[in-house]
């Protein structure tokens, strides 16, 4: 399997990345590269294996549901770009 | 014939009942100030993360246990990827192919009385994921403000097969389901505060033809708005269609003011999340010792309850399906029962059913509101079992409980005089005076007319201002008029 450049073009918006003609062309190489690999590990025999979740065999740790956390509002927003009247404010953003 | 078939499928967000959120020990209240309940982790600040809350889980245990769903020993959180600014990090924590809760049904009641039906509907899946924040899109200088404290609530979002085929039928379940979820105490159902939010996914088709293409009508916020939005999109899929026009994948709104659906977003924009296994998450490991624990603190659910109405206190399936459609109901009709006796299980069920959900549906009143109380009800009931009062008379005594003048049934009875007649001698005494006021009518009915008996039961009934027993007035009266 190879990506075709809109494809790269699909990916890289997907993701909000911005990019060239030329840095897609020089990305679609890349990640053409990494199917490449994939399709080695594909031709690995895996029935029977159980896909793998996690590296680690071991699980999930839980925590008892409890209030932990206080309100440090004006501490988390004094480090953001804008606020008023207790919201973040962002560009405008209507679907 | 013009025929179409609809096929629906629901997708509901439960907001599951818990203090916390579910990878944050952030508070989860309604109604606090902006940004008071999202901290670090809500607002995914670097280098922080997730810890799954133990409460959420037995939450989704409870549920699948309910619906007699497969509770994977092990499921998977995965990343749902997509940019939206109440989405801190730019993807939301779901489950994809390992979801906790797999398979299931609830069976649902629809419609009511002779054209009532049973119908099961099948459920996909329900799995785990976090909420996202608010956006407020008015009135900040050309930006929009975002709230994150909603962001990280726990939500179960349960997914049903396309097994529907009608508006009705999709409201049946709803009801159902947000029944189910507050009898098991997983989610609060507060529809206003959106603790309980359904997504439909319409299409229509030729019955026999394949599924047509679907349309998801998104974040529907009451019962009504269930409807009215499947209503709508389903004619317009309909003419769509008949217009020869294919119907495209999208996502639509429905705007509860024009009753219309318009589209949000369409297939080209949508659904790209590249899902894969969250690395910050391990995989979500439930034991069959935690899996018995919970089911052994799950309460009598709604079918068994159901069941149970059934064959032990000889109800219809019907009646037995109205009296378990939410805890408060099956609870009312219990206590009731249980002050009236078993024998007269079935009165109790008409009271609570028909004069007592009429009263309160007359005053828009819930069944926890009832100023009567099953305790008063109960009592009654137990007046016209045992032929103190008629049934007639008892809509006057549940009047007067209703309004609070007096505080038992018997009370009222003796207050009001409403003690019913069964002295054969005093009735007896009313029939012959009616005869004999009442010859053209006793002529009639010799000449086999029927309806002048009603006329005469009518006549004796009025002479007894109401409290005559009705049953004893017949028969004196045939006897006499026999003789």
């Amino acid at each position: 399997m190879s990506l075709t450049p809109e494809q790269v073009k699909r990916i890289a918006h997907l993701a909000r990345i911005e990019v060239s003609e030329s840095e897609a062309l020089t990305t679609q190489g890349h990640l053409n590269g990494i199917f490449e690999l994939i399709e080695q590990m594909q031709a690995v025999d895996t029935a029977g294996v159980e896909p793998m979740a996690h590296a680690q065999d071991v699980c999930q740790r839980l925590r008892a549901d409890a209030v932990s956390e206080a309100d440090r509002r004006a501490a988390y927003q004094a480090v953001a770009p804008e606020t008023e009247a207790g919201l973040y404010l962002v560009p405008k953003v209507i679907e | 014939m013009n025929q179409w078939e609809v096929v629906i499928g629901i997708e509901t967000h439960t907001q599951l009942a818990t203090v916390s959120k579910i990878f944050s020990g952030a508070s989860t209240a309604f109604g606090a100030a902006p940004n008071t309940q999202a901290c670090a982790v809500d607002l995914a600040l670097p280098g922080v993360l997730p810890v799954l809350n133990r409460q959420a889980v037995e939450c989704a245990i409870r549920f699948g246990l309910a619906i007699g769903a497969h509770v994977a020993p092990k499921s998977v959180f995965a990343r749902k990827n997509y940019f939206y600014p109440d989405l801190p990090k730019g993807y939301q924590i779901s489950q994809f192919e390992l979801p906790v809760v797999q398979g299931g049904a609830i069976t649902v009641q629809v419609g009511s009385g002779d054209k009532a039906y049973e119908k099961t509907i099948n459920l996909t899946r329900a799995h785990l994921e976090e909420d996202a924040g608010k956006s407020l899109h008015e009135d900040f200088h050309g930006k929009s403000g975002i709230d994150l404290n909603r962001a990280g609530t726990p939500l179960l979002e349960i997914v049903t097969e396309p097994d529907m085929r009608s508006s009705d039928e999709a409201v049946a379940y709803a009801r159902a389901l947000h029944a189910l979820v507050r009898w098991i105490g997983i989610c609060d159902g507060n529809m206003q505060e959106g603790s309980f939010r359904c997504d439909a996914n319409v299409s229509v088709r030729r019955p026999g033809a394949p599924f047509g293409t679907r349309r998801e009508i998104k974040n529907l916020n009451s019962f009504r708005f269930l409807k009215e939005a499947i209503d709508f999109e389903v004619q317009w899929q309909i003419n769509e269609i008949e217009e020869g026009r294919a119907i495209q994948q999208a996502t639509v709104l429905f705007d509860p003011d024009t009753g219309e659906t318009r589209m949000m977003r369409s297939k080209e924009d949508a659904h790209d999340y590249r899902y894969f296994p969250d690395p910050d998450l391990l995989p979500l490991v439930i034991s069959a010792d935690w899996l018995e624990r919970v089911r052994g603190e799950l309460p009598e659910l709604p079918a068994q309850k159901r069941q149970r109405f059934v064959e032990q206190l000889g109800l219809s399936a019907y009646d037995a399906t109205t009296l378990t459609a939410s805890q408060e109901i099956a609870d009312f009709y219990e206590s009731t029962v249980s002050v009236a006796g078993q024998a007269a299980a079935k009165p109790c069920a008409n009271w609570v059913m028909v004069d007592l959900a009429a009263r309160l549906n007359k005053d828009g009143l819930d069944i926890a509101q009832s100023p009567v109380s099953p305790q008063q009800l109960g009592g009654l009931v137990l007046r016209i079992v045992d032929n103190t009062i008629s049934n007639n008379i008892a809509k006057k005594v549940f009047e007067a409980l209703w309004s609070g003048d007096g505080a038992t049934a018997d009370e009222v009875i003796e207050k009001q005089g409403l003690k019913q007649i069964t002295d054969s001698g005093a009735i007896e005494a009313l029939v012959d005076e009616v005869l004999a006021a009442n010859p053209a009518n006793v002529a009639e009915y010799r000449a086999g007319k029927e309806k002048a008996f009603n006329a005469l039961v009518g006549q004796v009934m009025k002479a007894a201002k109401g409290k005559a027993n009705p049953q004893q007035v017949n028969e004196l009266l045939k006897a006499k008029l026999a003789g």
